[in-house]
């Protein structure tokens, strides 16, 4: 697999050369590669949200590189807005940034900004709604008489329309109705998997995290702590427990049962695979046929 | 970013100018404002010059931060400087061109420059040592009498506290829908004067949905707490002049009576 995006010695400091300096990002080196789901787990004020702002140049690291497809995105400060056209970011609470009449312009204002027009704008601004299940006579509609679940879904259309290589989440799911977030969850999923492009999802929910993504990156006190795959992550529950983090709760008590003493598997994410490996359990020893 | 705006900056200590009654001190620095005007000759000037000194010591604000301040006016005071330097009257010391600089030319910058400098400084040393809430309370109490001619004082000093207040959450909300609206390629840096100002729109209407949603929510929590206006309304801290303010207003007199007795005995330098 190739690498998307490739971060070197990463650092951030706000307020530099001032008494309010304060390093938000510590050192960091990763890699992701192409068509990855990946999830970014830490404490509030860990550095997840200056992390992913200097994906996508709005903030200039204070040391080290970010490559996009091996090129750094700071050789050509001029050019940065390519750089946010591949690197889509839907930020918390999104729907604060529509401001056109309808939901279709402000869909189109990402895809008219590349360039796009015509056909190729039309087709870009319905197939994001498409994917964020907004349904077309909304499309007509203020974005501001749509209700919050909606204009959620119509501000994350508005950066899917650009159809970026690599798409960034923060908080996606805040704020909304247990239903909602499954919903929209499901459908990021989806349109990850039809895409194949990459996504990143910064989440404090480790059930959320724990259902969609490949691998992931563990974040304490501006440095990384872990970066690996899912069932790797959450195996560590009394490390993660130690920075302030847990794990989803079937995981927890997975991993309680095994410290108990019964033989079940490391990180089990989901209840369907909990539900496997304790009937398999109970079947060895005989306690159901 | 917008953020680094300094805007009525507030640090809260407990030296002699904080414990001053906040009216007293509204009142000191508008008679201050006044008496710097009436400089005429170095002496007042150097006397003006030396309160203030004593002013921003007695602040218990590191004077770092009134350098700070100084610095937004730099450009201002260099061009009222030189525009002084070269329209003095008298005899001509030195010519070039339309350039005479004359004695008077010379005094008067020196003036200007030290007049202006003491006015910052010494607006500063309020908003330094003043919460907004004492500075809008003061404001409150000293347009009182204007409630005879049915001024809504109260109502105007509500409004001015709820402003101050949402300056700082207004340019974080900036500050977030400017780099929302950037992710999505909106190009606010480059450009002619009219793209830009197109380019404002997206950040401007997101921000003023964002600011009425924030007057009704702020509205509506005040009237759950049962806020029905100024009438019959009192003060959880009330603010009282004490001897303290007494000898403010003394010494500033005691200024003043300097600078008037230096006009009225020493020769006049502009």
């Amino acid at each position: 697999m190739s690498s998307v995006l490739e971060l070197k010695n990463l650092s951030f400091v706000y307020g530099q050369n001032t008494p309010f300096e304060k390093k938000a990002v510590d050192n960091i080196s990763l890699s992701i590669n192409q068509g990855e789901f990946i999830g970014i787990i830490g404490h509030t004020g860990s550095g997840k949200s200056t992390l992913v702002q200097m994906l996508n140049g709005l903030i200039q690291p204070t040391e080290g590189q970010v490559l996009l497809d091996g090129e750094d995105i700071w050789a050509k400060p001029k050019e940065i807005r390519r750089v946010r056209f591949k690197v889509g970011m839907v930020f918390q609470y999104p729907e604060y940034q529509l401001f056109e009449e309808t939901v279709y312009k402000d869909i189109a204002f990402g895809p008219s900004n590349m360039g796009k027009t015509g056909v190729e704008l039309d087709q870009a601004v319905k197939k994001a709604a498409e994917f964020t299940g907004l349904k077309p006579e909304l499309l007509l509609k203020s974005p501001f008489d749509l209700s919050g679940g909606e204009k959620r879904r119509a501000a994350i259309a508005g950066v899917i329309a650009m159809d970026p290589q690599v798409l960034v989440l923060d908080e996606p799911t805040a704020g909304l109705d247990p239903m909602g977030r499954e919903v929209l969850l499901s459908q990021i999923l989806q349109y990850h998997k039809e895409r194949k492009n990459t996504v990143i999802l910064v989440s404090h929910s480790m059930e959320d995290i724990a259902k969609v993504a490949d691998r992931i990156i563990v974040m304490n006190k501006s440095r990384l702590v872990m970066f690996d795959k899912t069932k790797e992550v959450f195996s560590h529950g009394r490390e993660l427990e130690k920075i302030g983090l847990r794990v989803p709760q079937i995981t927890k008590i997975m991993l309680e049962l095994k410290e108990k003493g019964y033989n079940i598997p490391d990180g089990i994410l989901t209840v369907d695979e909990a539900f496997a490996a304790v009937s398999s359990l109970l079947k060895r020893e005989g306690k159901i046929w | 970013m917008v953020r680094d705006v300094a805007f009525g900056q507030y640090f809260p200590g407990k030296s002699f100018i904080h414990r001053l009654d906040p009216r007293a001190k509204i009142l000191l620095l508008i008679a201050y404002l006044v008496i710097i005007f009436c400089t005429f000759n170095y002496f007042s000037l150097l006397l003006i010059a030396s309160f203030t000194v004593l002013m921003i010591l007695s602040s218990g604000v590191s004077p770092k931060f009134y350098f700070k301040s100084l610095k937004v006016i730099v450009f201002i005071v260099i061009f009222t400087s030189l525009l002084n330097l070269f329209y003095g009257t008298g005899e001509p010391i030195w010519q070039w061109w339309i350039f005479r600089l004359t004695i008077n030319g010379i005094n008067r910058a020196i003036f200007v420059t030290v007049r202006i400098i003491c006015l910052i400084l010494a607006s500063s040393c309020l908003t330094f040592t003043t919460s907004p809430t004492e500075l809008t309370d003061a404001i409150e109490r000293l347009m009182k009498p204007l409630n005879r001619i049915h001024f809504p004082v109260h109502e105007i000093a509500m409004m001015m506290s709820l402003a101050l207040r949402f300056v700082p959450t207004l340019l974080e909300e900036t500050d977030k829908i400017m780099a929302a609206q950037k992710a999505r390629g909106a190009d606010m840096d480059s450009g002619s004067l009219i793209k830009r100002v197109k380019a404002l729109v997206p950040v401007l209407i997101p921000l003023f949905v964002s600011a009425f949603r924030r007057a009704y929510e702020i509205a509506t929590a005040m009237e759950c707490r049962c806020y029905r206006g100024g009438s019959g309304r009192t003060k959880m801290k009330s603010i009282h002049m004490s001897g303290r303010d007494a000898a403010a207003f003394t010494a500033l007199g005691l200024v003043i009576c300097g600078v008037i007795l230096c006009n009225i005995f020493l020769s006049a330098a502009i």
